[in-house]
């Protein structure tokens, strides 16, 4: 029943996508796009840092490339360039980012995407291993193209993320349709994940395959003159090698030195996650703008999270706009999550990544942005020049910081860290 | 469970498409403050979607990260 449910949404209807990371385009009231591609795959610095996860980090950025297309109006041909850096709990991750996208005629618009991260990892993880700073590179393309007819576009795109020790390759389609006097937009997508995972150094005839799907829908409703909802739900499953084959968890050790020893992780071959998120924008009488919206997750390991967040945008004349926002999000741990285990192989799966512990993090956001219209640069039809600051903080509820010495086992102080994140961004419509 | 839940979901609401006859609350020439781009949820294009790859990376969360909202579905 299920995989015939599954199999009319995706296969009959070629379904799904769209929708995601923040990227619903919409029209102008002179018909351009407001908002641009994105894609993007799993970024090595999530990899490190949560390299449990870093298998759906492919799949879910090109839902953010499909996201590019608004139902009925193709987004706008654009060049958007990025620099991003971030740094904190020991990691300093940076490099660019270059999207570009060109129509071909009226119906049919094309993407492609160029992303790397440069590594620097020292974080507590590696850290608490004995291991020392390491340095690497991750590079990701993708591709996409878009097909309008009428209210509808079909999307479709591919991905490919490449470092020394990870592949993902990703494929991805989704269909977006308007309805309802164009109050309504339907996105549903689904994509499909191949990556294989290895180890430094290690054959890669002897590197472990994690597949995966995606399964999308979106809703996006106009409530009132001033007002947008958006309603979002993705269904993702895993399969395969889902640890990550750097962390170790640890056991108590009575003839070790430190009182306690290290094995492998070890998690379940299989993984299902649900989110579902809503959202809402509202326009201010004096040109600003409220957005709040709550997503709700929870997956097959056991591990539940709310997340919240609140923004405003301020206008300053015709070209300068602020934004401040605020995220909170916290998450219970896994079921096989502990951060010392009483002896060696004491339960069928084990775990001390931090990702599955219990904790809370926050984000404080400003951003500043330059904006020109068309008529201003010859041959550009809008540039938006922006500079945007996060700073986040993470508190463990029960991961403790090893690199703290002179505790008693298990009575190590708990881990927090914060991080700063910056980007700088400069789009280019023509 | 959750997958069969969510293409029913889907399902109906492409049912629900064909009630086309449905008149608009909000006419094309009252969605100027919807159109303006201060009511995108991805106003910085990439480096929006670069954020959720920063909470990927850090949470076990994932998923409907996304933009439903935004625009004004007036083209």
């Amino acid at each position: 029943m299920v995989v015939a449910a599954i199999s009319l949404v995706t296969g009959t209807l070629r379904l799904y996508w769209a929708w995601l990371n923040g990227t619903r385009l919409r029209v102008y009231s002179s018909g351009r796009v407001c908002s641009h591609p994105a894609g993007g795959a799993a970024t090595k610095q999530a990899r490190i840092a949560s390299p449990v996860f870093r298998q759906t980090y492919t799949l879910l950025a090109l839902l953010a490339f499909t996201t590019t297309s608004f139902a009925a109006t193709l987004a706008p041909d654009a060049v958007d360039i990025m620099h991003h850096r971030y740094e904190g709990g020991g990691m300093e991750i940076d490099g660019p980012s270059v999207l570009v996208r060109k129509s071909i005629g009226t119906q049919v618009s094309v993407t492609g995407h160029y992303y790397i991260d440069s590594i620097s990892a020292a974080s507590v993880d590696v850290i608490a291993l004995g291991s020392s700073e390491y340095t690497e590179e991750r590079t990701e393309i993708s591709g996409g193209i878009d097909y309008l007819h009428e209210k509808t576009i079909m999307s479709m795109g591919y991905t490919n993320s490449s470092e020394n020790d990870y592949e993902a390759n990703t494929l991805y389609f989704s269909v977006s349709q308007d309805f309802f006097g164009d109050l309504t937009t339907l996105t549903l997508g689904y994509a499909r994940g191949w990556d294989d995972v290895g180890q430094r150094g290690q054959p890669e005839s002897e590197w472990e395959e994690a597949d995966r799907h995606n399964y999308k829908i979106g809703v996006s409703q106009v409530i009132t003159r001033n007002m947008l909802m958006g309603l979002d739900i993705d269904v993702i499953t895993d399969e395969g090698k889902l640890e990550n084959p750097y962390r170790r968890n640890r056991y108590v050790d009575a003839s070790a030195t430190a009182g306690y020893s290290f094995q492998n992780e070890l998690y379940p071959d299989t993984r299902t996650s649900t989110a579902a998120a809503l959202r809402v924008m509202y326009y201010l009488p004096y040109r600003a703008s409220l957005k709040a919206d709550y997503r709700f997750f929870r997956d097959t390991w056991g591990i539940q999270a709310h997340t919240v967040g609140a923004g405003y945008t301020h206008t300053f004349g015709d070209h300068w706009k602020a934004d401040i926002h605020y995220r909170y999000y916290t998450q219970d741990q896994a079921d096989f999550y502990a951060d010392l285990f009483p002896f060696q192989n004491s339960q069928t799966h084990l775990a001390r990544d931090k990702e599955l512990s219990q904790y809370a993090g926050s984000t404080v956001g400003l951003g500043a942005s330059y904006e020109l219209k068309q008529g201003v640069i010859p041959g550009i039809d809008r540039l938006l020049f922006s500079v945007l600051l996060d700073r986040l903080d993470f508190s463990y509820d029960n991961f403790r910081d090893l690199t703290q010495t002179g505790h008693a086992v298990g009575e190590e102080p708990l881990y927090a860290f914060d991080a700063l994140v910056s980007r700088i961004s400069l789009i280019l419509e023509y | 469970m959750h997958a069969f839940k969510l293409p029913g979901i889907a399902m109906v609401l492409v049912l629900l498409a064909g009630c086309s006859g449905i008149e608009p609350w909000v006419k094309p020439y009252e969605r100027d403050n919807l159109a303006d781009p201060i009511m995108s949820l991805s106003r910085h294009g990439y480096a929006d979607t670069y954020m959720h790859h920063v909470y990927q990376a850090r949470e076990a969360a994932r998923g409907a990260e996304g933009g439903t909202g935004g625009g004004c579905g007036c083209n």
